[in-house]
């Protein structure tokens, strides 16, 4: 854990105490077997906005908090740990890619109703089923877009979609030329097709020609943090498991071919932590940020992809039941390596970045 | 040696850093540049030249070698905002810190902690000055992973100790001036029975037999001890308290071991600058083999979480004091990545990267097939990577002995 400062440490520990007690796995599982529309429940993103999470990294001058990176990601991480479902995510992202690239006209405008919750945000960025920037087709001709974004992340519960077209990013807001087409995932969140057919749009104009790419940077790490928090509880559930489970007469915890595979996920877990909280370092000092998050993405893929398998697998034959909560940890995970850049895609940009 | 102003009289941080570079400016001869023998930690002591001598004797002078050492011992009595700056104007003036060692590492940390004021007063300085080379008298040919099970006996004679026994593995042992030792006072009790004791290696019944190892080098020894005798005030800590102690020494070790120390040094250049300048380039100066790029920015991003890793838990230990228990996790995997940078550097570098002696092959190459047939013994010494797991799957995450 990074050394954190007195209002951090403030923040996660009342973040663990709202997920472990308010928004454990039940609810998630209540979310799912109710499947509101939005695909979270309403009075969990209420609260959750009501503590001010939703506008930690805006500027005070827009409603927010201006806590910073670090403190988001906190949040974010105790939140992955219960699966608690909610738009945080997508509309921090959305708010960033306003407060990077937005005139002060369009942060007025919008950024108080993202930081207070009253309207949920999301990124609109790739066109297939694989995280691809650098093919965008979707286009803007007289403040109109067209489009179709595959995929988008809480587009449901969205009231404002941050578009990549060919030549910037823009913000459409729900409504007329916007039309949703629900794509269900393993992990049972809200996920859409989304197609814009001429769209009022307002390009995010003062970002300079990084910005989809600084964007998508907040998107990896930021992710990457909801990864750590599943990640741990996978272990945490793992090891707890391994201490009660009588096998052969013995704790299976006694087992040495087990406490070495534990010994093994405990070091990758070490190392995605380091990862994931130098990526919110990076975010908030503003230096190193694209090499930070391409090794915090890469590393946050693949070890909670070991983490996740591995955790049916400690479990045996109980982890495959639907009535235990470590198939949902797997599920959720293989969506969010495959959001914003998988492992190859990561290592492809972290050489590019490093000049090989 | 050039005199100038003691540390304590620089009252910022700008002046001590201004100081520093005196001090290098007026010691550190231009010969020295780029003139480290980074495989000097294996290949044990190269005759030192003039200035290569007057360096370490202007440093250890100082205690600028053991920067945050108390000053009453031969320390640098820094502060460790000082010692940094004292770090970074080292690497800017393209020099280094010549006093190193197991001395240095793990031996005068330890004795810090648990050694009496005669002991430290003894010992301690010429450590700071670099004029005392110590090795390790841990393992035996029956004690090795399993250590606490070592057999060399120390029999109580009043006024000093008579030792009997042969400890194997003793790094440097053929030229070690002293040796740290676990000894048996007890045969009765298998972990309270072990005492930590010093050991002068030119008293008469040590003998050192030097090990060749399939580097080619012999960098360990097997240590013999035939009545040997040793004063009583060499016992460092209570009897039966060496085990105590000797596990602190090993966080030590671990946290040097994997913390780059002699592993950084001998590693040189990146993987992907070796790729650069023997791998074959596209036209935009990418690797043309992308399978293998692929591979070189995992294992770089992997080398990276590590070093994060290492700054987190440096970090997290100087926030909350003391030796962090991460010490394991970093030992099992600064060591994997270390062999696996050799393997890697060799596999691009093809039969170029495999010269055994002779001609058609640099200093480097040649130093690079050594290090890495060395490198096999990070996983095995130390506490071999199954002891660290486990550690960390008993100590840390609580799981049992098997019933």
């Amino acid at each position: 854990m990074a050394v954190l400062n007195e209002e951090q440490e403030m923040l996660r520990d009342m973040a663990r105490e709202w997920a472990t007690n308010e928004s454990p796995v039940t609810e998630f599982r209540k979310m799912r077997d109710s499947h509101p529309d939005e695909r979270y429940l309403a009075d969990a993103w209420s609260a959750m906005a009501g503590m001010g999470w939703a506008g930690i990294i805006v500027p005070e001058a827009y409603g927010g908090s201006d806590f910073g990176w670090m403190s988001v990601g906190l949040v974010v991480e105790e939140l992955g740990k219960t699966l608690a479902a909610s738009p945080l995510i997508a509309t921090t992202l959305a708010a960033s890619a306003i407060v990077l690239g937005g005139s002060d006209e369009q942060k007025a405008k919008w950024l108080p109703a993202l930081a207070s919750g009253e309207k949920v945000g999301t990124l609109a960025i790739d066109e297939g089923a694989h995280h691809a920037p650098g093919k965008i087709a979707t286009t803007v001709s007289g403040g109109k877009l067209s489009g179709t974004k595959a995929f988008v992340h809480e587009a449901h519960g969205a009231d404002l979609f941050v578009v990549a077209a060919a030549d910037g990013l823009y913000v459409v807001e729900k409504g007329d030329g916007v039309a949703l087409s629900r794509r269900e995932l393993t992990d049972q969140r809200s996920h859409a097709q989304v197609t814009f057919d001429g769209a009022a749009a307002e390009r995010l104009a003062d970002g300079g020609d990084s910005l989809l790419d600084d964007v998508l940077d907040r998107a990896r790490i930021l992710t990457s943090c909801e990864m750590l928090g599943m990640a741990q509880q996978v272990f945490d559930v793992s090891l707890d498991y391994l201490k009660q489970r009588v096998q052969f007469n013995q704790v299976l915890a006694t087992f040495q071919a087990l406490q070495h595979r534990m010994a093994d996920l405990f070091a990758d877990l070490a190392t995605m932590r380091s990862a994931v909280e130098a990526g919110l370092e990076a975010l908030d000092s503003g230096f190193g940020v694209a090499r930070a998050a391409a090794i915090a993405k890469a590393t946050a893929n693949d070890v909670l992809h070991r983490m996740s398998r591995e955790g049916i697998q400690l479990h045996g034959g109980i982890g495959m039941t639907d009535e235990y909560d470590v198939g949902f940890y797997l599920k959720r995970a293989r969506v969010l390596e495959a959001s914003w850049g998988s492992s190859s895609q990561m290592r492809d940009r972290f050489a590019s970045l490093s000049g090989y | 040696m050039a005199t100038l102003a003691e540390p304590q009289d620089a009252t910022t941080d700008d002046a001590f850093r201004e100081e520093v570079r005196a001090f290098i400016a007026a010691n550190f001869a231009d010969e020295l540049k780029g003139n480290n023998n980074a495989l000097a930690s294996v290949e044990g002591p190269t005759n030192e030249t003039p200035a290569q001598k007057a360096w370490r004797e202007a440093v250890g002078e100082r205690g600028w070698g053991t920067p945050t050492w108390p000053r009453e011992y031969g320390g640098g009595g820094l502060t460790r905002k000082q010692a940094k700056i004292l770090n970074e104007e080292l690497a800017k003036a393209n020099a280094w810190n010549p006093i190193g060692g197991m001395g240095v590492m793990m031996f005068g940390p330890t004795l810090l902690e648990y050694g009496s004021e005669e002991q430290k007063h003894e010992h301690i300085p010429p450590i700071c000055r670099g004029e005392i080379r110590w090795c390790q008298g841990y393992s035996e040919p029956n004690a090795g992973s399993d250590l606490a099970n070592l057999q060399t006996f120390a029999e109580d004679k009043g006024d000093h100790y008579v030792v009997n026994g042969q400890k194997t593995w003793t790094s440097g042992g053929q030229w070690a001036d002293k040796c740290f030792c676990l000894v048996r006072t007890d045969r009765s009790d298998k972990h309270n029975g072990i005492s930590f004791l010093l050991i002068d290696m030119t008293s008469p019944g040590v003998e050192v037999r030097p090990i060749r190892m399939i580097s080619g080098l012999s960098p360990f020894c097997e240590t013999f001890f035939t009545d040997v005798k040793v004063p009583k005030k060499n016992l460092v800590g209570a009897e039966g308290q060496g085990w105590t102690i000797g596990k602190r020494l090993l966080q030590h070790e671990r946290t040097n071991i994997s913390g780059g120390g002699s592993m950084a040094r001998m590693m040189g250049p990146t993987v992907s600058d070796i790729a650069r300048k023997y791998g074959e380039l596209d036209a935009d100066g990418k690797l043309a083999d992308p399978v293998l790029r692929d591979r070189i920015a995992d294992y770089e991003i992997r080398w990276n979480t590590f070093l994060l890793t290492a700054r987190r838990a440096a970090e997290e230990s100087k926030a909350s004091g003391g030796v962090s228990e991460i010490s394991s996790v970093l030992k099992k995997l600064g060591t994997k990545l270390g062999q696996e940078r050799a393997e890697l550097t060799i596999e691009i570098m093809g039969l170029q990267g495999l010269g055994w002696e002779g001609e058609g092959f640099t200093e480097a190459e040649l130093a690079g097939v050594r290090g890495w047939l060395f490198g096999k013994a990070f996983t095995i010494y130390g506490g071999s990577t199954e002891i660290q797991n486990n550690i960390i799957a008993k100590r840390v995450l609580g799981m049992l002995d098997h019933q």
